[in-house]
């Protein structure tokens, strides 16, 4: 017992050295990640105008990735705080699948027209909205349930993800060809040609969504030890969780927009985080979760695609591994 | 002599099956005469009516009744009322067999794709058992959970192997679940599905005490291992069989077997015709709705099962928290 009173908090002092060091090393293989799908095999001398030409183009690619990876990570860990627990995220409760729903039935019901009517900002803005609205309507009276257990959460997630993927299918197939051209142009972007135009919308967007995020980072801290301490110690909690579920909305939203659906990306990604940030504040875990995002989605994207030269695979292998590992830890923790 | 106790039923009672089973009936006719082709018109109309409709309800009928009680038994051998093969991803195993047969053996017939698929099932189905074994914790939900991860891992890989062999269009047309290919010729192996279903009559009373665990099994007298591995067979039979000749009819198998008990009770051999009876209807209605919603073209099967079961599947679960 004394020993383990007496024995001296290394925690800080010592550890946190080696959390900078890990910090480096990610920010390390995120530059190189980056400048590897950048210059790799470029046609052309450096420097000449074919080079740049080539490097302009992927720095879309490059930046879509980045995006996409902060989104992610920055959702999933969201969503953990909100549901204070570490196995929801919000793909695999089928949020990225409702904003498929929602996009195909606007199309549906309005035609396409109303896809090209609210372009630009106001479709980030009204598209987002209604996302957020719905969402908030849907997955805050699913956790509202106070006798809510975990595990039903779960189970109604993941199959509602099923259902909406069958409900948008089945309106898909009932569009008129044209129509159905350009809704699949916007919902199912992959890593490799994404849709520049929308680009600086999309991280205009998330920008003030991280600003949000960063200067709530501390009530983070307290909503994530769950409602009964988040009230006692003070916070409006219904109004948190509504807020970060509002904020998990628009970022899955920007991030399905830009390359569609990815189950278990978001979890690989935050699971991770908190293993390597060692710690469970926000300041850490977040931008931990960011890099580490990064770093997979852009070392990923340059082997497959300058190694294997099958760069549409990534999002399959994502599935995959990310699959496996949540089976792991799924069985871990069904053992305890 | 042996007196029996005389029946409890009442005549409402004993007219409820028959009663059903013609409106079950009355839908499998409407099902007939449903589509873009005018039977009555001139020319092929009768000939006609044998290639294509009566294979293709036949084929509903059947691959309905298969998946619904294929539902059935795997509840009650795992004791767990989420289970079913598009939640244990036996289906998803059954869709991998069936794409190594074609990569490997292009020219294979029907039949090795089928033994491939149902293999590839068992095989699916066991690992599945085997993983249910290490899991201290069951709770009901972690277990339909686990089987749809492990459908989604298992897919895939699937895909993976299609992607890399550029044969993803035809794995996407192939488990559409969808009748619209059933032709005179197409659908005849689904039969051996129909065996299933009346070995599962015969064996129901057996995988029911099966599914008490092992020791009330043992003290029964029943072979707890042997039962529990026909079962897995049975299962894995008709989800490879329907697969190959369908494709994946989802939750099915979970909705038909848990409204059933709901609304009579957990005899699973007298449960066991309207499990089929259910299982029927509800696809044939699929399918109507599915072929008439865009006439003349379809909307797969599988799609509106998809919508439909989803939504049952919600309904329990959250009525299941209300009550607990």
């Amino acid at each position: 017992m004394p020993e383990v009173l007496t024995r001296p908090a290394p925690a800080l002092a010592l550890r946190r050295p080696r959390i900078a060091l890990r910090f480096g090393i990610l920010a390390l293989v995120v530059i190189v990640a980056a400048v590897g799908v950048l210059t790799w095999n470029v046609p052309g001398e450096p420097g000449s105008r074919a080079f740049w030409l080539a490097v302009n183009l992927r720095v879309v690619s490059v930046a879509t990735i980045a995006l996409v990876a902060c989104c992610q990570a920055v959702a999933t860990v969201l969503f953990h705080t909100a549901t204070a627990n570490r196995i929801l995220t919000p793909s695999i409760m089928g949020f990225d699948a409702l904003y498929v729903v929602m996009q195909t039935a606007l199309v549906f019901f309005f035609g396409s027209a109303a896809l090209s009517a609210t372009d630009g900002l106001l479709k980030v803005v009204v598209q987002s909205a209604l996302m957020v609205g719905f969402a908030t309507l849907l997955y805050g009276w699913l956790f509202a349930g106070r006798r809510g257990n975990l595990h039903i959460m779960l189970l109604v997630g993941v199959v509602l993800g099923v259902g909406f993927g069958s409900l948008s299918t089945v309106m898909q197939r009932l569009l008129t060809p044209s129509d159905f051209d350009i809704l699949s142009a916007r919902l199912f972007g992959n890593l490799s040609n994404s849709d520049a135009e929308y680009l600086p919308w999309g991280a205009l967007v998330v920008a003030v969504v991280l600003v949000l995020v960063w200067r709530a980072r501390h009530r983070l801290d307290v909503l994530a030890l769950g409602r009964e301490a988040s009230v006692n110690l003070g916070l409006a909690y219904r109004r948190e969780v509504i807020g970060v579920l509002v904020l998990v909305a628009v970022l899955i939203s920007v991030s399905t927009t830009m390359v569609g659906p990815m189950t278990f990306f978001g979890f690989l990604v935050a699971t991770l985080a908190y293993q390597l940030a060692g710690s469970s504040q926000h300041r850490v875990v977040l931008p931990f979760a960011v890099l580490l995002g990064m770093a997979t989605l852009l070392g990923g994207y340059f082997v497959l695609r300058h190694v294997f030269y099958a760069a549409g695979m990534l999002s399959i292998i994502i599935e995959f591994v990310g699959g496996v590992f949540f089976l792991i830890y799924l069985l871990r923790k069904g053992s305890l | 002599m042996i007196v029996t106790a005389p029946s409890p039923r009442t005549l409402g009672h004993r007219l409820a099956l028959p009663a059903a089973t013609a409106g079950v009936t009355a839908l499998v006719v409407v099902s007939l005469f449903v589509g873009v082709y005018d039977i009555a018109g001139e020319g092929f109309g009768t000939e006609m009516f044998f290639i294509s409709r009566v294979p293709r309800t036949l084929a509903l009928v059947l691959a309905g009744c298969a998946m619904a009680v294929s539902g059935l038994i795997m509840q009650l051998l795992t004791q767990n009322r989420f289970v079913e093969p598009s939640t244990t991803g036996t289906s998803e195993w059954a869709a991998l067999g069936l794409l190594v047969t074609v990569l490997l053996a292009p020219t294979a017939p029907l039949i090795v794709r089928m033994v491939v698929a149902s293999v590839a099932a068992f095989v699916g189905t066991m690992i599945f058992i085997g993983i249910l074994r290490r899991i201290s914790l069951r709770s009901s939900l972690v277990v339909p959970l686990i089987g749809i991860m492990l459908g989604a891992v298992v897919s895939a890989f699937t895909t993976y192997l299609a992607v890399s062999t550029n044969s993803l269009q035809m794995l996407g047309t192939w488990f559409m679940g969808s009748f619209t290919s059933i032709v005179r010729g197409r659908y005849e192996v689904l039969w051996v599905v129909a065996i299933v279903v009346v070995l599962v009559f015969l064996s129901a009373d057996r995988i029911t005490v099966a599914g008490l665990g092992r020791d009330i099994a043992t003290t029964v007298g029943v072979d707890h291992t042997r039962v529990m591995l026909i079962g897995a067979g049975l299962v894995a039979v008709a989800t490879g069989v329907t697969t190959v000749v369908v494709g994946f009819l989802p939750f099915l198998g979970l909705v038909v077997p848990n409204l059933v008990s709901m609304w009579r009770g957990d005899n699973a051999r007298a449960n066991l015709p309207w499990v089929c009876l259910g299982g029927v209807a509800i696809v044939v209605v699929c399918d109507i709705v599915g072929r008439v919603i865009r006439m003349p073209f379809e909307v797969p099967v599988s799609m509106i099962l998809g919508v439909v079961g989803s939504a049952v599947f919600i309904t329990l679960l959250l009525r299941m928290r209300a009550r607990a």
